[in-house]
């Protein structure tokens, strides 16, 4: 039987990386598995990274990434190679496969898989890629020494972009899908780019049609006020218009949204327990390195606290081969009354000379148990037989001495 | 490990070439080549009996990697002695990874 990891990431870049730190750091047995043998996503393609704080003297996205990678290494997290085709999340461990036919388990899946570049589904740009349609500036850049290309989009990635490919081609146009003068972008890229003399702007336009044969020869731009054609010629077409998330085979396994991205709410968590989203693919105001590594802490953080939950409650209230009875008791700091009551349920608890155990839950850090098991009062007390809950009192006027004599008497002593 | 062509003995070494031939079209620069690079040494190692391999590096030979009308990196290309069968460009980069690539060799050795 193979190893199973306390935290499987899915996807090494930047969040799958953050969360492979805290994740190691914590001591959890952690794994990150990735496609390439190279490790940081997205931001491995982009040679300019500017914003990542504390690094802004000519960092580049592959050297902060290598940092991430290396940091999460030094606290013992593995690096595995493969590219997941298929997830089964039914089970408390959970398992993927990938296509090169290995198949991991793991008490908790992080996923981080990231975003691939979003099309503009228009005639001839299926055709055409990587023969003058492109989407990655510094693989392809040195292609067009000399030569004429167009720019899809307007935003922080266009712009950037664009200012790159100038370094190597003739002319750069910029299609922009607005008024003239408005960008996207950040003001500072805007105002940088509005001053570059290589950079030429068609405004209020939309690529209707990329053509050529074999290699790209021209586009077909659609004035949108006028609906007016014309044919434009370039021997390139690079797009920048954002990102759709790589979430396919996650599909009917974790909730998504309509366009396909991961829900997850402010811990992280998606519908699925144990199973954490992180990065670009997820539904989020803001996709940067800055905050995928911030996802990242969080669901390594919250995964560090399902686990040890799930661990007490395995062990200490489910285990079956324990056949004594166990009282769960929901109680929390912050509640006084919860204080005194749990007291006086360990005291009697205590009376049994161990016919019966008594295991106490900090109900505001064991949030999970406490909604699996639907506690709405603190303090509550579940007696469970036999790893099922058969019995509970709640709230502090119920739970009596009487009370939780007549549970034991009840439930127990048959 | 992979022979290197250069823009010099590219031609030649292609037109003379007997069966199978694949093409790892990359240049250091590009994350996604270098990232898929492993797997292509594997793959060569793999397959050594169906088909001869080589890598062409296209910093500063971008001529003759238009010449094979490649303009975009990574891309694949498949002859067959000495005759461009198929390229493969986009199913790299749309995430199938190396299982197209293996698919398309298949294909091409029956």
């Amino acid at each position: 039987m193979s190893k199973i990891y306390d935290l499987l990431i899915i996807g090494a870049g930047p969040g799958g990386l953050a969360a492979g730190i805290y994740g190691s750091r914590a001591k959890l047995s952690t794994a990150v598995l990735d496609k390439n043998a190279e490790p940081g996503g997205q931001a491995s393609t982009t040679d300019e990274m500017e914003n990542y704080p504390g690094f802004y003297n000519g960092t580049t996205g592959p050297g902060i990434m290598k940092e991430f990678a290396d940091h999460a290494k030094s606290f013992g997290t593995e690096f595995l190679r493969g590219t997941v085709d298929e997830v089964d999340f039914t089970g408390p461990v959970k398992k993927v496969h990938t296509q090169q036919g290995d198949t991991y388990e793991s008490k908790v899946v992080v996923l981080s898989p990231g975003a691939t570049p979003r099309k503009i589904n228009v005639k001839g740009e299926a055709e055409l890629r990587g023969k003058g349609v492109s989407y990655c500036a510094t693989c392809d850049a040195d292609f067009f020494v000399d030569l004429d290309v167009v720019v899809v989009g307007n935003g922080d990635a266009a712009i950037e972009e664009a200012m790159y490919l100038t370094k190597f081609a003739e002319t750069v146009t910029i299609i922009v899908i607005h008024e003239e003068g408005n960008l996207d972008c950040n003001k500072a890229s805007a105002e940088k780019a509005m001053k570059n003399p290589k950079l030429k702007w068609v405004w209020n336009s939309t690529v209707e049609e990329i053509a050529g044969d074999e290699l790209v020869e021209k586009v077909v731009l659609k004035n949108i006020n006028t609906g007016e054609l014309t044919d434009l010629e370039t021997n390139g077409v690079f797009v920048f218009i954002g990102t759709e998330p790589h979430t396919d085979f996650l599909k009917g396994k974790v909730e998504l949204d309509d366009r396909g991205y991961l829900v997850a709410n402010d811990m992280m968590e998606t519908n699925v327990p144990g199973v954490y989203a992180v990065g670009d693919a997820r539904v989020k105001y803001l996709r940067q390195v800055v905050t995928a590594a911030a996802d990242g802490a969080i669901a390594a953080s919250a995964a560090e606290k399902y686990l040890s939950e799930l661990e007490t409650l395995q062990n200490d209230v489910l285990d079956v081969s324990n056949k004594k009875p166990v009282i769960l008791a929901f109680w929390a700091p912050q509640v006084e009354e919860s204080i005194d009551s749990i007291a006086a349920v360990d005291k009697i608890v205590e009376e049994k000379n161990g016919a019966v155990e008594l295991v106490k839950l900090d109900t505001y850090r064991a949030k999970k148990t406490a909604t699996q098991y639907k506690v709405t009062q603190i303090p509550t007390i579940i007696l469970f037989k036999d790893g099922k809950d058969v019995a509970r009192i709640e709230g502090v006027k119920n739970i009596t001495s009487s009370a939780v004599e007549n549970l034991l008497k009840e439930s127990v002593e048959v | 490990m992979m022979e290197h062509l250069t823009k010099e003995n590219f031609e030649d070494t292609i037109s003379n070439s007997k069966g199978l031939v694949m093409v790892d079209f990359f240049s250091p620069k590009c994350v996604p080549c270098m990232a898929l690079m492993p797997d292509v040494e594997k793959l060569s190692d793999d397959k050594s009996d169906v088909a001869t391999f080589y890598a062409f590096d296209t910093t500063g030979n971008m001529r003759m990697a238009m010449k094979q009308k490649v303009m975009g990196i990574p891309a694949y290309l498949f002859y067959k002695d000495g005759e461009k069968v198929a390229t493969l460009g986009k199913e790299i980069l749309e995430d199938k990874g190396m299982a197209a690539v293996t698919a398309k060799l298949d294909e091409l050795t029956v």
